[in-house]
């Protein structure tokens, strides 16, 4: 029955210029995974290094030089799997520059000797004193220097960076797919890195193995859940593309079980990669358990994409059927920003009380993905990359303020930081009012654009809670300013590292773009509204 | 035959899963029990393939093996190095976050 069906398999056009961005940073990736195994120990971070920024950059280049021919309604390619429009090339653009952040940070070894990802935690003493690298490290220059090997032991595992470049493909690809099987491929390509990445600290091995261990059972839990959710829309629709899912569904004479089934246990996996609502268990203990640095790129990069996606799957398969769905998501807005206001109240350790905002934050922009408007669109991408900026800023902050112990993220060994350290306590407030939503910050323009749009598509209730919820999560955001500025210093109590070129560029570039974004957001409003989805 | 049977199966494989997920408190097992819903999945995509008539389902059944695969190795991976810190794979052990 087959012989007769035989023909040429032609091989799909693929639009190189248009996924050149992708295809760069994963060839970056693979060769980072060769360079481990070839070069040199002792040459390896420097290398490493270079090649992921190089990458990102020529990434970003390739992408600067798409944008401006780029048709205007844009186009699919590799046979209709990725769809590189505008809301893709925006969330493209957010990507690269937090990952460039973000991969400075993580490149940081002058705060903590060798780095967060130091090959051995016990051998700190060695590597703080016996390093060139490592030299006005305080009190670290132990007298160890000649009881361990120099070589080998000094310096960073770099697997981080390969690491880092593949999830950031992952989620390239993620917030540009156009059919669900795309969608799943880029789920597991972003999230497994990253489940490695929470467990690789040396030093507090145990927080960070166990955030692992959790990051990892849940995650593969939930994309269990998007999984099948795409075989139900597989059933309904018999196609997993956007475009077809949203057709079928136009003329129904099929299962609507199958539909809504689907569609809940899709939207669910989405709903767990933003940490939104019912389904943030995780984002508290892996925020605190993994090393800083990866928990600034996972807060700000895995937010985008899977805002992303979220925006993708409900604007092009499911805005014909939005009535049957928005109750839903009425719920999970509140419950997660009722869960993150109200649980960050209780937080003393900072960056717990991060991780709560950021679920309250996914509420607000779960209201943006409501809207299923055009200025919805632009204002909830807009706040993506408003967001990400500040709240990786925020971490790259908290990686500094230390004691003998290393980070020291309990609220109490904050008090009086301004009184020793006014230029960072100063930083950190201004990201904190950015987080609360203060004006002149880029938190209140994302904020006040999302809320805009909401109530142009008549969502007014939701509006009111999110701006009840907000009030309440700048109290405990104002409470760590008044821990910083208005408390006496204790004795033994942190105090700030003076950070290492790295982390100041990513702390320098969250700060200004936050400033920016809230004084003069037009570009930033206009890129982000410069066209819908193509399918 | 009908098709109807294998859903049906799916869907039941799928819940003792996610079931399993909930209640074992060996990370070995309850992965094992998250590959039970992955391969369970499996089964209704290659029947809604049958539906179908078409061989879309099939080939996504081998790009779901494929991440399986690929899970198991970052998941055994991690599982492994908590194991040699803590000389246990329990996850009821694993409780320095909270609150």
């Amino acid at each position: 029955m087959f012989g007769a069906q035989v023909t040429a398999l032609s091989p799909p056009s693929v639009d190189y210029t248009a996924i050149l961005p992708v295809l760069i940073v994963l060839g970056a990736a693979a060769v980072g995974v060769l360079l481990e195994a070839f070069v040199p120990r002792n040459l390896r971070w420097s290398v490493q290094v270079t090649v992921s920024l190089v990458a990102l950059a020529g990434a970003g280049i390739a992408l600067g030089a798409y944008v401006p021919g780029a048709p205007a309604q844009g186009v699919t390619t590799m046979v209709d799997t990725l769809a590189i429009d505008a809301p893709a090339l925006f969330l493209w653009g957010t990507l690269l520059a937090l990952a460039f952040a973000a991969l400075l940070f993580i490149a940081e070894r002058t705060v903590e000797p060798g780095g967060a990802f130091v090959s051995q935690a016990a051998l700190r003493g060695a590597a703080g004193g016996g390093g060139s690298v490592t030299t006005g490290v305080p009190g670290t220059a132990g007298g160890r220097a000649g009881a361990a090997p120099a070589d080998g032991t000094r310096g960073m595992q770099t697997e981080v960076f390969p690491l880092t470049l593949f999830a950031l493909g992952g989620m390239m690809t993620f917030v540009a797919a156009n059919d669900l099987l795309t969608m799943f491929i880029a789920l597991e390509v972003l999230s497994l890195p990253l489940y490695l990445m929470c467990g690789l600290a040396r030093r507090r091995r145990l927080l960070s193995q166990e955030s692992a261990v959790k990051y990892f059972l849940l995650g593969a839990f939930a994309s269990a859940f998007f999984l099948y959710g795409v075989a139900l829309l597989y059933g309904y629709a018999g196609s997993v593309r956007l475009g077809d899912i949203a057709t079928a569904a136009a003329g129904s004479d099929r299962s609507d079980t199958l539909l809504f089934a689907g569609f809940g246990l899709l939207v669910v996996g989405l709903l767990f990669k933003g940490s939104v609502g019912p389904f943030h268990a995780w984002t508290p203990d892996v925020y605190q358990g993994a090393p800083t640095s990866v928990t600034g790129f996972m807060a700000a990069c895995t937010k985008v994409a899977a805002f992303g996606a979220m925006l993708r799957v409900l604007y092009v398969g499911f805005e014909g059927t939005s009535w049957e769905w928005r109750g839903v998501l009425w719920a999970v807005a509140i419950v997660s920003m009722a869960v993150g206001a109200v649980l960050g109240l209780t937080q003393r350790d900072v960056k717990r009380m991060i991780a709560y905002s950021s679920i309250a934050h996914a509420g607000f922009l779960v209201i943006g993905v409501m809207t299923l408007s055009d200025s919805g669109l632009a204002a909830t991408m807009f706040y993506l990359l408003a967001y990400g900026f500040t709240t990786l800023a925020a971490f790259a902050v908290v990686s500094l303020v230390r004691d003998a112990d290393g980070e020291a993220t309990d609220l109490s060994s904050w008090a009086g930081l301004a009184k020793r350290s006014p230029l960072i306590a100063g930083v950190f407030t201004f990201l904190l009012f950015a987080l609360a939503g203060i004006p002149l910050t880029s938190g209140f323009v994302g904020k006040f654009v999302v809320f805009s749009a909401a109530l142009g598509e008549g969502l007014a209730p939701l509006v009111v809670l999110a701006l009840v919820f907000s009030a309440v999560a700048a109290f405990f955001y104002l409470r760590v300013v008044v821990v910083m500025y208005l408390t006496e210093p204790a004795a033994g109590g942190a105090s700030v590292t003076v950070p290492g070129a790295f982390t100041t560029i990513t702390i320098a570039a969250g700060t200004i773009v936050t400033l920016l974004l809230g004084i003069y957001p037009g570009f930033a409003l206009e890129w982000a509204g410069a066209g819908g989805f193509a399918f | 035959m009908t098709p109807e049977y294998y859903l049906l199966l799916s869907a039941l494989l799928f819940s003792i899963g996610a079931v399993g997920v909930l209640v074992r408190r060996n990370a070995i097992v309850v992965f094992m029990c998250i590959e039970l819903m992955l391969n369970s999945v499996n089964l209704s995509l290659v029947t809604f393939a049958r539906i179908e008539g078409t061989l879309d389902g099939q080939v996504m059944a081998f790009f779901v093996m494929v991440v399986a695969a690929a899970e198991v190795v970052v998941g055994l991976a991690i599982i492994m190095s908590i194991f040699r810190t803590r000389r246990s794979a329990s996850i009821d052990d694993t409780n320095l976050l909270k609150y």
